[in-house]
């Protein structure tokens, strides 16, 4: 059996699976195409989300141990770009915040000037507290009022800035500039040092983001969520309504409320193919050309490729934006998926973790690799608790009813994801570190 | 203005808090700074491995409890805290029987180790979770206070009370004693020299008749104990909850390089640091402040420079502003 057999039969599995868990209850499955399109969706955006993961360490060997808060810019990005505008918002204190904002950043920079022009000693650190000192009090008072009038507006349902209005689409692009901003930040303290430093800033950043989107209600209300986004098609309820749609729906043999929840499921999975596709082409051309060449002789040798001219940290920032651009494109992607945006549920386990195991078993250095990773990974995540749930059955069948090891065993099955995840990724690093669709 | 009553809330608010965190912080640092000297890569399961042998800990003493052992006033868990330190070491010696020896024979690059260390992270977070559970465990008994806040006010006459909690106390003397055996350790035994030996130059300590092999051994023996010191020590004083620890990773991180990666006395100072830093910025220092100022200058706002919830964000800023100035740390690591 030739390689490309072999790798096209993995892809053929996963369908089989995705189409068996429409079409059968048999064991685990559930037969339900609403199940299966749903997990069909998700694996789509698992499987962007592994392409940017696998450009930073596959083609250049960078440990990004933050995507969650790059998903989760790419989610507030959604926010911002799609909700409706409010305009109280933006007369109260929208324009104060936006301008303590730009203080803050001015702060920023004019500390780096004073470092950067005048001479080292006791001036330029007095200068230099100076500027901190007082660029952060000038924020505060103009942040802290514009908070608090911004955040007074209907707080039940708005409380925040709002946001501009626009296509829902537009947001997935402008998720990925958010996720490439923070990217270059930290990729510009954290790279050109250790390999060990940007895993560790990273995963800081990570945390701080998701501390912001919980904390700072003008934003995106918080942890009080934001619901009912905006979509990029019809809802159920207007197709229900529609009776063209209805009789479209019979002539298959179906009622209009399924008909109308599948649709809908299934002009998703059409988008985020088309996105899947565009990316999974571009990510092959970098690849195959120059530069992706480069970076892969980089990546296996940093000190001949240095010798050779190659600025290794500036390609390595590129390339680290560029994937966690992607992280946030897809982060948008889920966010329009849900239509709400909810920081409370962001946890480094779904969202970096489980990242890092689509990439490592479907292949590093292999875009199909990570996209067939993505798609598997994801279906086994889903479905590894009933089978968790299964399996502690069988093993506790003998037991007596009512133990209380047995009911210790069967409430902490749910636990045993993270045991499993981490086993899985020791165990393909150690027997088989080029994964299913080993790179070429 | 009252200068005294100042002082006081400074130090009940402030100085003991910081110095308690301090010290956790810099027990956790030490760990990871050792494993960096010897073992050259950043383990990121060390705050699981606190969370493991701090539950180890718990699941004794409260076997202990149920016996009717106690240790009168201070708490149960110090009595249990040698078998959690046995637990934790087992079990890191298994996973670097079964986990880091491989890789350390195929001399493989630091970020492979590194994650690796993220799926032993995830492995061992999924068996305290599951024997343990997610939630709180509180197992802190004895004594509470050494001091409470209101004999202090009768014994003074102060306004403002000091309350010092036994916790506090323990954790502040136990890792003064834990510290200095380890120095006194390093520095003085045979075993401990042929650990900075190894940790200074490889090559050199093998050409010496260094076993590898038992350096290594030794050095995540000495890191399970000072990992479940430090767990046992932070769940006394806080509570226990698994998905704590995994917060714990990040300033301890800091902690360890802001002193230099690889350099014990740093990660003591670097411990500190972070601690001081995060409880004076998250602090309102409106009581102080009113204490302190004529009172045409009290403040009117809570004079909190950053609410509680970005206690993180200070030790994230910390370490980028360390890492862009002095990639080596305050005190000379290795690590660049």
């Amino acid at each position: 059996m030739t390689e490309t057999m072999k790798h096209t039969l993995l892809f053929v599995f996963v369908g089989v699976m995705i189409l068996a868990e429409g079409a059968t209850d048999f064991l685990f499955f559930s037969g339900s195409w609403n199940s299966a399109l749903v997990i069909l969706n998700m694996g789509l955006i698992s499987a962007i989300m592994a392409i940017g993961v696998n450009i930073q360490w596959g083609f250049a060997g960078l440990f990004n141990v933050g995507i969650m808060g790059f998903t989760a810019l790419g989610g507030l990005a959604v926010v911002l770009v799609s909700t409706p505008v409010i305009p109280a918002a933006w007369s109260s204190g929208g324009v104060s915040i936006v301008m303590a904002l730009v203080m803050g950043a001015l702060t920023v920079v004019s500390a780096v000037m004073v470092t950067k022009f005048l001479p080292a000693g006791k001036l330029r650190t007095a200068v230099l507290l100076a500027v901190l000192i007082v660029g952060f009090f000038v924020y505060r008072a103009i942040f802290d009022p514009a908070v608090g009038s911004v955040e007074a507006i209907n707080p039940a349902l708005q409380g925040n800035i709002g946001g501009l209005g626009l296509p829902v689409l537009l947001a997935w692009p402008a998720g990925g500039l958010l996720a490439a901003g923070a990217a270059w930040l930290i990729g510009k303290t954290a790279l050109g040092l250790r390999s060990d430093y940007l895993a560790i800033a990273t995963l800081g950043i990570a945390e701080i983001i998701i501390a912001v989107l919980k904390n700072e209600d003008w934003l995106s209300r918080g942890v009080k969520n934001v619901v009912g986004l905006p979509r990029p098609m019809a809802y159920e309820i207007d197709l229900q309504a529609d009776p063209a749609f209805i009789e479209r729906a019979a002539a298959f043999g179906l009622d209009g409320v399924e008909a109308s929840t599948l649709y809908v499921k299934i002009i998703y999975a059409l988008m985020f193919t088309v996105v899947l596709l565009a990316l999974l082409w571009m990510a092959q051309m970098a690849l195959k050309s120059p530069w992706g060449r480069m970076m892969r002789a980089i990546r296996d040798n940093e000190t001949a490729a240095e010798a050779m001219g190659k600025d290794v940290t500036r390609r390595h920032l590129q390339i680290f934006v560029l994937g966690s651009a992607i992280c946030g494109i897809a982060g948008a992607m889920m966010t329009t998926l849900d239509s709400q945006m909810t920081p409370g549920t962001y946890n480094p386990l779904r969202f970096t973790f489980l990242i890092w195991v689509m990439v490592i078993v479907g292949g590093s250095g292999n875009n199909f690799g990570a996209v067939l990773g993505g798609m598997l990974i994801w279906f086994f995540w889903i479905k590894v608790e009933p089978m968790g749930i299964l399996l502690m059955e069988l093993v506790t069948a003998g037991m007596a009813e009512g133990s209380a090891l047995k009911a210790h065993l069967l409430e902490s099955a749910s636990h045993m994801r993270l045991f499993t995840m981490g086993l899985i990724l020791l165990l393909v690093l150690r027997f088989s570190p080029r994964g299913l669709i080993p790179e070429k | 203005m009252d200068l005294l009553n100042a002082l006081v809330a400074l130090t009940n608010f402030v100085l003991v808090p910081g110095l308690a965190y301090g010290s956790q912080l810099a027990l956790g640092a030490l760990g990871v700074t050792l494993i960096y000297g010897i073992l050259r890569f950043s383990n990121f399961a060390h705050g699981d491995t606190m969370a493991f042998g701090a539950m180890v800990t718990i699941l004794i003493t409260w076997a202990f409890q149920s016996m009717g052992l106690s240790a009168g006033v201070l708490p149960t868990a110090l009595l249990a805290l040698p078998f959690g330190i046995l637990g934790a070491i087992a079990l890191v010696l298994l996973t670097d029987r079964t986990v880091y020896r491989f890789y350390r024979e195929q001399k493989a690059k630091p970020v492979i180790f590194v994650m690796v260390s993220l799926g032993v992270m995830f492995m061992m977070n999924g068996i305290v979770r599951f024997i343990i559970g997610p939630g709180d465990q509180r197992f802190a008994d004895g004594e509470r206070f050494i001091i409470k806040a209101r004999t202090f006010k009768q014994m003074t006459g102060l306004n403002e009370g000091l309350a010092i909690k036994t916790t506090q106390g323990i954790t502040v003397i136990t890792a003064i004693i834990v510290v200095a055996v380890l120095f006194w350790f390093l520095n003085k035994t045979r075993t401990g020299k042929s650990m900075r030996a190894y940790s200074d130059n490889e090559d050199l300590a093998l050409l010496s008749g260094i076993n590898p092999e038992r350096v290594v051994m030794y050095t995540w023996m000495i890191v399970a104990a000072l990992a479940t010191i430090a767990g046992v020590l932070y769940g006394l004083d806080k509570s226990f909850k698994p998905f704590t620890y995994f917060q714990l990773l990040l300033p301890i991180f800091a902690s360890a390089i802001v002193g230099g990666l690889g350099n014990p006395i740093g990660a003591i100072a670097g411990g500190f640091i972070i601690a001081f830093s995060e409880v004076t910025i998250t602090y309102a220092w409106k009581k102080v402040l009113t204490y302190s100022l004529p009172d045409s200058l009290a403040p009117d706002g809570l004079v909190q420079l950053l609410s509680t919830d970005y206690k993180f964000a200070v030790s994230f800023a910390i370490l980028i502003v360390v890492l862009l100035f002095k990639p080596t740390g305050l005190f000379k690591g290795k690590a660049v």
